[in-house]
């Protein structure tokens, strides 16, 4: 049941639960009450949205930053991970295998305000060796969801 | 000038509710609950490799019969759904939608005079096939006292000296209604004594809820009686691919493939590449769109309970039937003025034959959020109808 509450969940974090009881086979207590189990666990993290910001007026700069680290003794990635998530520009943090340590995405208003971010504040911390930064130029797909206008269905209203 | 027409044409009626379809056709703003294709795109691996295959030149005719590589992945797909086995070389025939299938085994299968039971309510092809063949269709009229099963008393009392062929729809278009391994047991033991034939269409096998398909063809004695039709509109949402296959014992295959070859050639060759991806690596998207259907079903089927329209509960395909006797209309004039007053399109049960009478098909290939608008239009239609009449 957590599984399937889930993903239509990560689908549409605002359905009606009465709703999603009805389409599971069951009662809108469990359904609830299980949700409040899953926020308490952390299994479920929070119920943002999902904005296209490119068609709101909003000015907005998105850069994946490539962070090369040394790990530090006895605490590994974790100490310096943390640290950069505190700051409130960065979006996520990811530990990547592969040419580099960390992927940063942030966001910021400006091209300026990200470079001095990256220049002052993140590239300073003391196990980072080197770090390169990408700014996004367009956004196509976010989150599973597609950002591009849909052409309406050509479906016929009615068939047999 | 001599009557360019042919007479069994002309005869043939034509759909019983041509009008109603052209009032949908004049409100472009008319919302619907009336289709009979699934609402999602064909999954985008299996719209790849129909890409791909262009790319590639694919761009021949197939062997009449189908591509080999898909006939393979049929069989394939065939045993581990129904754990019965068709020789691809001999049994089984790629077509164009699972219609073809339906006219092509009538056509091989029918000398004039013979009968053909086809219970109703029922897709609308079968009736008119028949007749085209110069065959006799027997209609039986199911009941909703009987989940819109057919019953062994009902076949009895069909069944002639003419009888050739029983036509079998389950999961069934436009009820809902399935048939288990039990229902069918005593229906197959029927078909052996009375030495009859089956076309099964079970283009809905991939849609059932709670209980899986049970093919009749699986019965003792049966697979030499039965052609299987199914296609890949409706399990894989590849309506307009137009791709079936039918499936049967060479004797009837080898004459079926015959007439395929005289007036189709071969079924559409990128069609055919898209379709070997989905027989072998569509199983997930099969199984998520069962699942969101299920999750609409129930939706639906709570709905209807709360607004207090009798219906029973369908376990296949994506359409519910409820009842609307109780106002004292035909379908029709229900459907007309629910579309004309709330905008909303459902079909009229009697499209699927006159026991239809009193009945709606409702699709639910639709989403949440559609379903809850058009239900919202439907329960405020029916608070005024009810209204109306106190």
């Amino acid at each position: 049941m957590r599984k399937e509450i889930l993903k239509m969940l990560e689908n549409n974090s605002r359905i009606d639960l009465h709703d999603l009881a009805i389409m599971m086979g069951t009662d809108e207590t469990r359904v609830y009450q299980e949700i409040e189990k899953m926020e308490k666990e952390g299994i479920i993290c929070g119920y943002p949205t999902l904005i296209n910001w490119d068609k709101t007026g909003e000015e907005k700069v998105t850069a994946l930053i490539e962070v090369r680290v040394t790990p530090q003794r006895g605490q590994g990635f974790e100490k310096l991970a943390e640290r950069i998530t505190n700051y409130p520009e960065v979006r996520s943090v990811y530990l990547m295998s592969g040419a580099f340590d960390f992927a940063v995405f942030l966001e910021g208003k400006t091209l300026k305000e990200v470079s001095m971010f990256v220049t002052s504040k993140l590239s300073t911390l003391d196990a980072i060796t080197s770090t390169s930064t990408h700014f996004v130029l367009k956004k196509y797909k976010d989150y599973g969801i597609i950002m591009l206008d849909k052409p309406k269905s050509s479906r016929m209203k009615v068939t047999l | 000038m001599r009557n360019p027409l042919s007479d069994t044409v002309v005869q043939l009626k034509p759909s019983g509710i041509r009008k109603f379809f052209d009032v949908v056709q004049e409100m472009p703003d008319a919302i619907s609950l009336g289709v009979g294709e699934p609402d999602f795109d064909t999954p985008w691996h299996i719209r790849e490799e129909g890409i791909y295959s262009l790319e590639r030149g694919r761009t021949f005719y197939t062997s009449n019969a189908g591509l080999m590589e898909l006939r393979q992945a049929i069989a394939r797909y065939t045993y581990r759904k129904c754990n019965i086995s068709y020789d691809p070389k001999k049994e089984i025939l790629v077509t164009v939608g699972g219609s073809e299938g339906i006219d092509v085994a009538l056509r091989a299968m029918l000398n004039p005079g013979d009968e053909v039971i086809i219970p109703e309510p029922s897709y609308v092809s079968y009736v008119p096939c028949v007749a085209l063949t110069g065959g006799v269709p027997v209609t039986i009229p199911l009941q909703e006292k009987n989940r819109f099963k057919l019953t062994e008393e009902e076949l009895l009392g069909a069944i002639t000296d003419k009888t050739k062929i029983l036509v079998l729809t389950f999961p069934n278009n436009p009820t809902g209604a399935i048939m288990t391994k039990e229902d069918l047991e005593p229906i197959a033991r029927i078909v052996r004594e009375k030495d009859l034939y089956v076309i099964s269409d079970e283009i809905y096998a991939e849609l059932t809820y709670g209980v899986d398909h049970c093919s009749i063809a699986t019965f003792p004695g049966l697979r030499e009686r039965t052609i299987v039709i199914n296609g890949f509109s409706k399990a894989f949402a590849m309506t307009g691919w137009r791709l079936g296959y039918a499936m049967g014992p060479e004797v009837i295959l080898k004459q079926m493939t015959k007439i395929h070859q005289y007036c189709i050639m071969a079924a559409p060759t990128t069609s055919q590449y898209a379709a070997v991806e989905a027989m072998n690596n569509g199983e997930e998207d099969v199984q998520e769109m069962r699942n969101a259907y299920n999750h609409r079903r129930r939706y639906l089927v709570e709905r209807f309970k709360q607004i207090g329209l009798k219906c029973f509960e369908p376990e296949g395909a994506f359409y519910i039937f409820p009842s609307i006797q109780e106002f004292g209309m035909t379908s029709e004039e229900f459907a007309t003025r629910f579309l004309r007053e709330e905008k909303v399109a459902v079909v009229p049960g009697t499209a699927f034959g006159e026991c239809g009478e009193g009945f709606l098909r409702v699709s639910y290939a639709y989403s949440l959020d559609e379903l809850k608008i058009a239900l919202g239009r439907l329960e405020r239609f029916i608070d005024r109808l009810r209204s109306e009449k106190f």
